[in-house]
């Protein structure tokens, strides 16, 4: 093991700095700021959670057993709401990124510090609105707020729910803006491009699509918003205004923002595999031109939301093309993945469960985004709980397996404590059964034509539904268990010292939890990352 | 020797290494940010576009309602604050901090009469009844369909004002700053990026001009 000694430093980022609540809320340094955004984030995850949770018991029978059409729709419009821009946009960029991209490229902080805090207040402000809009009386839009519903008929609060979202888009664009010029000056000498860690090329990359997606998506909410309050038609075709256009506008975030979401995810699990093999990525330029890949095609392919809304075929044609080869540095990293394992002596601890996990809920749901993506079976799929299976896959099984990944492999550094290792393994291995019993199921559904968004059904989908929302409980127990070993090692776990996995890169080579400013003395880089030798 | 190495080092933030690091990730920032700006309004211009080809006449006669007479001066006065403001950046290099403060000013009271300016135009408007959601009704054939257009007119050079307001706060503040000599040929990335910052506003309205108040007239 590890020659140097195994204490938890007393002068880190945890113990130095202000006291007290005003230290943490005050703070400017990155690592802090992590840390309240892991807070902000498990907070909605939870919130999110408890609506995702009374959908799959609404739907254990057919009538639907809980909640009335309107309150089923609150409650997954809830969900929806939560989970996509409290939960999964910022879970890894936010938390892990914020943490580790100044450590990995040898920086003291982040470029703009005060930037970073406040964004961190923005993600507050946003949460903030969006709970108020649930708690008088809540919203029926589904995430997506289609108009002409949203702006015309709707009578909840989709105002409040849309600010939320603006605001919460105003803190994904300042994280954004603020990696992007951390990792173009502030790099430590010898840091060139090409020896950035595969983590900080898919945050660049992450914030590349943040920066340039969101303030579309931010311009078409304050529409909504201005539509409902003034009257201004633009989406209204009462007044000659296009609903389509909307969709166009919403897409062309919401698109490139699963790509906010499964970019990290995949630097995360590149980083647990290579450290897991103790092996160099297998085609390390490739991994890292292949994000960049995605980040820019996946601009392009919005419009494969709308196959059956009504856009021209020649478009569709254009969109369906683009989705296909939106696939290819998809498929890349995944072959590079396997390369890296192949004939390695693979650690099966519980990173590389959890990154094993990931890439095999990848490729299922990457798999289907193929169908999907496919024109033809697309006309029969869309809205069906195939659209939910395959976005689940992704989104969840994806970038929730490397988040969680992620806390595990770098709890050490975070912390200073050493995690117990079997309950966190036993977790990861029930994770992946209890989604794929949770998700699986619904691609059966959709196949066979449950669309979704109802709450009730006809009785032949009761079975699948039944296993789903098993499937879901277990789900929810795997998800609880690393909030009770986690918590607990804070203050029974071993200590880590600075290099717990002996891996590579200069996260590794500071204390941990690492000092204010992160390194005694500025690292100086000679070599790529991941010189691995077993 | 350390009283001129002083005032440096106060302007410097703790996470970067020297100046020349300093300043280059403002100006990268403010870049990023003007890219953020850009698909912001760029969302106004798309759906002011596909309306456009969706109903001509209607925009074509809501155009030409506007005050072109208004609207070109607006123009020369954003285009002549843009010019102050850039002149302010190379004095404020040269260490011309005074002369800098007042061509930052001079830039901010140009915003401010922009500003002014805009709100005689809107005022005008409500006057002939033209604001949906507030006072619309005017006469004549498209005048249904038009109200998409004064729907745009009021979201584009809404928001563009929102920006000029914030310029012009950011301008003020910066003219005050260099009028007690804050800046210097060695730290005036501050003057540099909200100089930026207001030429991104100077081309949005570039844009907003021709669209709003030249295209409809020419047929």
């Amino acid at each position: 093991m590890n020659s140097t000694d195994r204490t938890v430093p007393v002068d880190n980022y945890l113990t130095a700095g202000e006291p007290g609540l005003a230290g943490w809320l005050c703070t400017h340094d990155h690592k802090r700021i992590g840390i309240l955004y892991a807070i902000g984030i498990t907070f909605f995850f939870f919130l999110g959670g408890i609506a995702a949770t009374l959908i799959r018991l609404n739907l254990i029978v057919p009538a639907g057993a809980l909640m009335s059409a309107e309150t089923y729709n609150k409650a997954f419009t809830f969900h929806g709401v939560v989970m996509v821009w409290f939960f999964l946009i910022p879970s890894i960029p936010a938390t892990l990124g914020n943490f580790l991209l100044p450590l990995m490229i040898g920086a003291r902080d982040v470029a703009f510090p005060r930037l970073n805090l406040f964004s961190w207040y923005l993600y507050v402000g946003g949460g903030l609105f969006t709970i108020g809009a649930l708690l008088l009386g809540g919203v029926d839009t589904g995430w997506t707020f289609y108009t002409p519903f949203s702006t015309m008929f709707s009578n909840t609060h989709v105002v409040l729910a849309v600010i939320g979202v603006f605001v919460v888009g105003f803190s994904s664009i300042l994280t954004g803006l603020n990696f992007i010029v951390t990792v173009h000056t502030m790099r430590t000498v010898g840091m060139h491009w090409f020896r950035l860690p595969l983590f900080v090329w898919a945050l660049y990359a992450t914030s590349l699509v943040m920066v340039l997606a969101t303030p579309v998506l931010a311009m078409t909410l304050s529409l909504i918003a201005l539509e409902r309050l003034f009257g201004v038609g633009i989406f209204d075709p009462a007044l000659g205004g296009d609903p389509l256009l909307f969709q166009h506008f919403f897409w062309f975030y919401s698109h490139p923002a699963v790509y906010i979401m499964i970019l990290p995810a995949m630097g995360v699990a590149s980083e647990l595999i290579t450290c897991g093999v103790r092996r160099r990525i297998f085609g390390y330029r490739f991994m890292a031109w292949s994000m960049m890949a995605i980040a820019v095609i996946g601009f392009m392919v919005w419009g494969h939301h709308m196959f059956v809304a009504g856009q021209s075929m020649y478009a569709g044609i254009v969109f369906s093309i683009l989705s296909f080869v939106v696939a290819v540095p998809s498929a890349i990293k995944v072959f590079n993945w396997v390369a890296t394992l192949h004939k390695g002596t693979i650690d099966f601890h519980a990173p590389m469960l959890y990154a094993l996990g990931f890439v095999g809920l990848f490729m299922l749901g990457g798999l289907t985004g193929l169908f999907l993506a496919a024109t033809a079976l697309d006309v029969n799929l869309t809205d069906t709980y195939f659209v939910v299976a395959h976005f689940h896959y992704i989104m969840v099984g994806g970038s929730v397996m490397a988040y969680l990944g992620g806390i595990h492999y770098w709890w050490p550094k975070i912390t200073g404590r050493l995690y117990p290792e079997g309950p966190a393994r036993f977790a990861a291995i029930l994770m992946f059964f209890g989604f794929n019993l949770t998700f699986f199921p619904q691609y059966l559904l959709g196949y066979l034509g449950m669309p979704r968004r109802y709450h009730a059904y006809p009785e032949p989908f009761q079975w699948l539904n039944v296993l789903s929302s098993a499937g879901a409980s277990i789900l929810a127990a795997s998800y609880l268990m690393p909030l009770c070993y986690l918590g607990w090692s804070l203050w029974r776990g071993a200590a880590a010292g600075p290099n717990p996995w002996r891996a590579t890169g200069l996260e590794w080579t500071t204390t941990s939890p690492p000092p204010v400013h992160n390194f005694p003395l500025p690292p100086v880089v000679n070599e790529g990352p991941y010189q691995y030798c077993p | 020797m350390s009283e001129a190495s002083t005032p440096l080092l106060a302007n410097r933030a703790i996470q970067f290494d020297d100046d020349a690091q300093q300043r280059e990730s403002s100006v990268l920032g403010m870049w990023v940010f003007i890219a953020t700006e850009v698909l912001f309004f760029g969302v106004l211009f798309v759906g002011y576009t596909v309306a456009r080809v969706q109903f001509p006449r209607a925009f074509a006669d809501g155009g030409a309602r506007t005050d072109l007479l208004l609207g070109s001066i607006e123009t020369g006065i954003l285009l002549i604050s843009s010019c102050l403001a850039a002149l302010a950046v190379r004095d404020v290099r040269f260490g011309a901090c005074r002369m800098a403060s007042w061509l930052l000013a001079g830039t901010a009271l140009l915003g401010v009469t922009f500003l002014v300016l805009h709100g005689i135009e809107y005022h005008a408007e409500y006057e002939e009844a033209l604001i949906p959601g507030m006072r619309y009704h005017p006469s004549g054939h498209p005048a249904r369909a038009m109200m998409i257009f004064f729907c745009l007119y009021y979201v584009i050079t809404g928001f563009h004002s929102l920006h000029v307001a914030i310029g012009v706060a950011l301008l003020s503040r910066l003219a005050w700053k260099a009028s007690r000599g804050a800046f210097s040929s060695d730290y005036f990335a501050p003057v540099e990026v909200t100089a930026l910052y207001w030429h991104l506003v100077d081309i949005v309205w570039i844009f907003v001009y021709p669209l709003v108040y030249l295209v409809g007239r020419s047929a």
